[in-house]
């Protein structure tokens, strides 16, 4: 049975659920909340360039946005997950529950490993793409941009499972670059070596654990670390402390946000908008629609929205196609309409840079098939770049590529490397 | 004897709007109004020294831009202010806030419940999509399904393909949308009570229905479908009150050449071989028009204003049939100070919102089961704003004006006429409801306007005190309001035509039955309506 996180009203509870409400009046006084690790970034925050990340207060840059790119890319970034959307699912009925509600076959998730996962509507059009993570047999976290709660709860009616947000109960933190593993050894997690891409395990700190993943979101060589928030902030001392001599800094979202369009990785309402919040009916998105169709697993069985993506394929009613791009030129494309033979418009680019590391024009666009798809040849992208209050109207050639646009042997080497 | 172009009955919003229209587009209009004053259910009047009240109607949201925007009203003083926010206050002594910032709306429902929280915007995101399919209808003549005109099937195709542009999970939400009870409606997002009846009241306002009775869901979308400057659903204060609305528009009337009479009561309408040729005033001055448009109800125009025998008797069984009923009253307060409660924190953003204390959808339907008996409820619905905290111009500093809006009132008390004491109780009502959750709030009383039913009627002219001038249910919606077959601001009677609420596409300080109609009459008139800007896109 599904059990909410709802109180069941008895007389003294009831008095004390009041009270603790009550107490809780006074979030209306600050509207973006600091994380756990909040005190840490105020410390190092000397460009005050904040955004607001799901009501959380979060940094685009902390001191150089490229330079903290090249951070990542380089030696070690630190960068707050803190405010990401965390459940916790438990119980006996757990992978039953996450193999019906999520496209990939979770039976063939072990404890101790990781997957990126996405989960659908009824319709089969995407909910929200996150990494989901088995913590023990009957115990997982899925990780999300937006929130599901509703729909988690509805889904696990008759299992025997619970389902907990616990967004602020968990601080998370990326550690992302090549000598990410060189901290984490240095910082005293015994064993994070063995850690292979995808792997997790816990890690004592503090008194209590910590939960390491050899995962991320820039394609590199990288973990993530999950913490109680009250253990949050002897975690991030112990990784500087650690890191010191390795180069460690701590990082803004923007540039993460380079690192993972390097990596080809898309975004939920960026590069495609959520089935729970696209208004627009014609902006909703099947998997196959926006590069997820791999994860799409026809055997395991039932899950959402299955017999309309399997219909969809089979009746080929897919109207989109996620791609890469790789356009001439070194401007960046960004929100640039893609278009066939220079006149028919097919597209539009959801993000695009100039790759450092692939030293190319990169772009994820969103295109109407059968372009980008079967048809690949004579598309171009028209990029407005506004230099000096003057638009400079460019037509520049797009070649669909693969994604990743780079792929480093340091994410996967084993042992990881240490530099 | 002059013979003017057109005459309105009535210095309403709506006929101010359609004046305006006829005006601008070349025509020698006159209004004529009872009162000595005009706006209608638009009014702001200073009743006790120093202190403005929005006597009706009280907040602004549905008015449309393009009227504004027509009819130049910011040039003549009009400013409407989004408001920020509200709360139910609870019966533990807690409250449950709607804040405009995403995330501390999330965290304050989180408070109450972290699913309801997260269902909120899939809520959200339902009702806007089906704002987006209505808010284009605003502006248009509904179509005649029965007609074989071009014009008659081209709206129909609109609407049809409209409908037919939706997806099937869409159309089947528009067409729960439109007939569902507002409490089932809401059982489908959310489980937390206090939730429920925090939406639920837009679903019941100016009606005389519960909860739980099916078409209220519509009622809701009816006041989510408006904006404040493109923000769709938001809803503000008129700067200066609800008069500012009808003052502008009036301003706007006389620049452009109009004329208005006050203390004008139209007693009937003339009517000659079929044909409407002027009106009576009640001291019976007669003035002669080509044609008359009526801002008054349907039943006040067909049942008072125009004589049985020059009307079709389907026609008059309709509009006896036509729901209009009474079901609210409203009490203007002046306050030496600006009332406390003690659950609400005093920084909070709440006091320059909507307050209500109706927290649960049992009591706001116990509310409606005294209205069906016949009394007004002794534990009321209150949609209460204090305005002055963010307009200056309504009242001293320091001091403010209070607008309550409480439902149920019914039409009549135990069937017989209300009495002054029943005005006292129901008075009473209201203050000793709020009083429960803000001690001391009788002595900050200086004045008081209570208004039931009677009094608004009496005033206004709306027939038993409705505000809407007929029920937003969808059997008196698009091709059916006011009445089937006479959708298109026309009537039987030749040169007679409707502009009020009763009219497609409704009631609330929204202007469009007022322009629709305007445009019908100049297209009778075979005039251009190039002055008349099409609906915003909905894009």
């Amino acid at each position: 049975m599904a059990q909410a996180t709802r109180k069941k009203p008895v007389a003294n509870t009831a008095n004390a659920a009041v009270s603790a409400r009550i107490v809780a009046q006074g979030h209306f006084r600050t509207l973006r909340l600091g994380t756990p690790f909040q005190p840490r970034l105020d410390a190092l925050a000397k460009t005050q360039d904040w955004y607001n990340w799901a009501g959380y207060r979060a940094p685009h840059s902390l001191w150089d946005e490229e330079l903290e790119y090249f951070a990542i890319r380089s030696q070690a970034a630190l960068f707050d997950i803190s405010p990401m959307t965390k459940y916790r699912i438990e119980g006996p009925d757990a992978e039953a529950l996450l193999n019906r509600v999520t496209l990939r076959d979770v039976t063939k998730l072990k404890p101790g490993r990781v997957h990126y996962t996405a989960w659908c509507d009824d319709e089969g059009f995407v909910l929200d793409d996150g990494t989901l993570f088995r913590l023990s047999p009957t115990r997982f976290r899925l990780c999300s941009q937006e929130r599901h709660l509703p729909w988690l709860l509805d889904s696990a009616i008759g299992f025997d499972v619970i389902v907990q947000e616990e967004t602020e109960a968990v601080a998370g933190l990326a550690l992302q670059g090549p000598t990410s593993f060189a901290v984490l050894r240095d910082a005293g997690f015994a064993g994070v070596e063995k850690l292979k891409v995808f792997d997790l395990a816990d890690f004592p700190h503090d008194g209590g654990t910590v939960s390491i993943s050899r995962t991320g979101f820039t394609g590199d060589l990288g973990y993530e670390l999950f913490v109680p928030a009250d253990k949050s902030l002897s975690l991030w001392d112990r990784l500087m402390t650690a890191g010191e001599l390795r180069g460690i800094r701590a990082i803004g979202y923007t540039a993460l946000n380079r690192a993972r369009l390097e990596a080809g990785l898309i975004v939920a309402n960026a590069d495609f908008t959520t089935a729970e919040h696209a208004i627009r009916a014609d902006r909703l998105r099947r998997p196959d629609e926006i590069g997820l169709g791999f994860m799409i697993d026809p055997e395991k069985g039932h899950f959402n929205g299955r017999r309309a993506i399997l219909e969809a394929r089979a009746k080929r009613k897919l109207r989109h196609v996620l791609v890469g791009l790789e356009i001439e030129g070194n401007i960046p494309a960004e929100h640039a309409i893609v278009y066939y033979k220079k006149s028919q418009e097919v597209g539009l680019v959801s993000a695009a840079m100039w790759s450092p590391m692939a030293k190319r024009n990169i772009a994820i666009a969103s295109l109407e098939r059968p372009y980008g798809d079967t048809l690949v040849e004579d598309l171009w992208v028209e990029i407005y770049a506004m230099r000096e209050l003057q638009y400079q109207k460019l037509m520049k050639r797009a070649k669909v590529v693969a994604r990743p646009f780079i792929k480093l042997d340091r994410r996967t080497a084993n042992p990881p490397a240490d530099f | 004897m002059k013979a003017w172009d057109a005459i309105i009955i009535g210095g309403g919003h709506n006929g101010l709007v359609n004046a305006c229209y006829l005006q601008r587009a070349g025509l020698d209009v006159l209004v004529v109004e009872k009162n000595d004053w005009v706006g209608g259910a638009a009014t702001s009047r200073e009743l006790t020294p120093g202190f403005l009240y929005s006597n009706c109607s009280y907040v602004c949201s549905l008015f449309r831009p393009e009227i504004m925007r027509d009819l130049e009203l910011p040039r003549f003083g009009l400013q409407v202010i989004s408001y920020e926010g509200g709360a139910v206050f609870t019966r533990d002594g807690d409250y449950l806030a709607n804040y405009r910032d995403h995330d501390a709306h999330r965290r304050e429902f989180a408070r109450f419940s972290k699913r309801d929280a997260e269902a909120y915007d899939g809520y959200a995101r339902d009702v806007t999509r089906q704002c987006r399919f209505i808010q284009p209808l605003l502006m248009r003549t509904a179509p005649d399904p029965t007609s074989l005109k071009p014009r008659d099937l081209g709206e129909l195709l609109y609407l049809g393909k409209k409908f037919a542009g939706l997806s099937a999970e869409e159309m089947a939400l528009t067409l729960r949308f439109w007939t569902m009870s507002i409490s089932e409606f809401l059982d489908e997002y959310f489980e937390t009570d206090v939730i429920k009846a925090n939406f639920a009241l837009s679903g019941i306002i100016g009606t005389a229905l519960g909860p739980m009775s099916p078409g209220t869901a519509y009622v809701l979308l009816h006041h989510y479908m408006g904006e404040v400057d493109g923000s769709v659903g938001a809803w503000g204060y008129a700067r200066g009150g609800m008069g500012a609305v009808t003052k502008a528009l009036a301003a706007s009337f006389k620049a452009s050449g109009g004329a208005i009479r006050t203390g004008a009561e139209v007693d009937h309408v003339l009517v000659s071989r079929g044909k409407a040729k002027g009106v009576v005033l009640a001291g019976g001055e007669e003035i002669y028009g080509k044609l008359v448009v009526s801002n008054a109800d349907v039943k006040r125009t067909f049942l008072k204003l125009v004589e049985e025998k020059e009307l079709p008797d389907i026609f008059l069984r309709r509009v006896k049939n036509f729901k209009i009923r009474g079901s609210s009253g409203k009490v203007n307060i002046a306050l030496d100070s600006l009332p406390e409660f003690p659950a609400l924190p005093k920084d909070s953003p709440v006091y320059r919102g909507d307050m209500h204390f109706t927290d649960s959808m049992e009591r706001m339907e116990r509310a409606y089961d005294d209205w069906k008996a016949g009394r007004w409820s002794s534990d009321p619905f209150l949609d209460m704003v204090i305005p002055t905290t963010l307009d200056p111009t309504m009242a001293p500093p320091g001091k403010h004006f209070m607008s309550c809006f409480v439902q149920y009132a019914p039409p009549k008390v135990n069937g017989r006429d209300w009495t002054d004491a029943d005005r006292d109780g129901f008075a009473e009502s209201v203050i000793a409801q709020i009083s429960e959750y803000s001690p001391g709030f009788r002595d900050r009383i200086v004045h008081m306007e209570v208004r039931t039913p009677r009094e608004i009627e009496a005033e206004v002219g709306l027939t038993e005190g409705n505000i809407f001038q007929g029920e937003l249910t969808f059997d008196q919606l698009l091709f059916n309001r006011p009445v089937p077959g006479y959708a298109q601001y026309r009537s039987p009677v030749g040169g007679l035509y409707m502009c009020g609420s009763s009219t497609h596409p409704g009631g609330g300080v929204m202007g469009a039955p007022g322009r629709n109609a305007a445009a019908e009459i100049l297209r009778d008139l075979a005039k251009s309506t190039s002055h008349m800007s099409p609906a915003h896109d909905v894009i």
